[in-house]
């Protein structure tokens, strides 16, 4: 187990999760994909933590990341609620109103 | 050497897990698949001496996907697994970035001379993070906490029903027309 192997992994996690997030159309599905590029992220702060630093900052810095997951993750269902409610649709194609 | 099985082990279950969630119909199955990603990548940071931050990885992303189930079933509105249906858009361009970022990030992996070592791991890293916290990363904690409290607020602004952004149009003082159900913010 090397550095460059986790951060392989990490990469191909965040990639996956960015074809989900560019490709879905459910709201929830991109939210899916957004975790699952943070999943990548975690990995890659780990493997950053244990093979070049492995000091306390890099634990509070995966601290910070899995509660911008939380964040994430709260946003997006209120924004899919809201958008059920009033266009009874959770398709990311039915709030284009600001697309140019 | 077991832990180099292990990990490519759990390297494969992460990825393959990880592109199941946008193969499979069912939600529900693409919901666990995510969870069993997270769950590989929280065993990872275990093996790598993150136990804490590991194991709350685990406990909290299977919380999160039993709620995200929920949420699926909810607004859904049918079960794509009984009735097939394409729910995706710019499938092609989608693939061409992300196998492009593969790309780019696996060469950045690869390429960079990455430094050697600096210090080493406590001897309780648990403990060290708790002193991190308590400590001299407190002001990182204590930026973290009103904003996961102005989320809390934010949600349920946006969510609630009747409330200021559960209207029909986009002209903020424009009132219901015909509302057969008094109560909520104005009416």
């Amino acid at each position: 187990m090397t550095l460059q192997a986790v951060l392989l992994v990490a990469a191909a996690l965040f990639s996956v999760g960015l074809y989900g997030a560019l490709s879905q159309q459910v709201i929830v599905m991109v939210m899916m994909g957004l975790e699952l590029m943070l999943n990548g992220v975690i990995l890659a702060v780990g493997a950053f933590w244990w093979f070049l630093a492995p000091a306390p900052d890099g634990q509070v810095l995966l601290l910070i990341v899995i509660a911008a997951m939380t964040v994430e993750m709260a946003m997006g269902f209120a924004v899919a609620t809201l958008l059920h409610r009033s266009r009874g649709s959770d398709m990311t194609d039915s709030a284009t109103d600001l697309s140019g | 050497m077991l832990i180099d099985i292990l990990f490519w082990a759990l390297a494969v279950v992460a990825v393959a897990s990880g592109a199941t969630v946008f193969a499979v119909d069912s939600m529900a199955r693409a919901t666990y698949a995510l969870a069993i990603s997270f769950i590989a990548v929280g065993i990872m940071l275990v093996i790598v001496g993150l136990e804490y931050i590991g194991i709350i990885t685990i406990l909290m992303m299977v919380m999160e996907m039993a709620i995200m189930v929920v949420y699926m079933v909810m607004y859904m509105g049918m079960n794509p697994a009984l009735m097939p249906m394409d729910m995706t858009h710019n499938k092609r361009g989608s693939a061409v970035l992300a196998v492009g970022t593969f790309v780019l990030l696996a060469a950045g992996a690869l390429l960079i001379p990455w430094p050697a070592r600096v210090g080493a791991p406590a001897a309780d890293l648990t403990a060290s993070l708790g002193h991190a916290i308590m400590g001299p990363k407190m002001l990182a904690m204590l930026t973290i906490s009103p904003v996961l409290f102005a989320t809390i607020i934010a949600g349920l602004v946006i969510a609630n029903p009747r409330g200021r952004y559960d209207r029909w149009g986009d002209d903020l003082k424009r009132r219901p027309p015909t509302d057969p159900m008094r109560g909520g913010l104005g009416r």
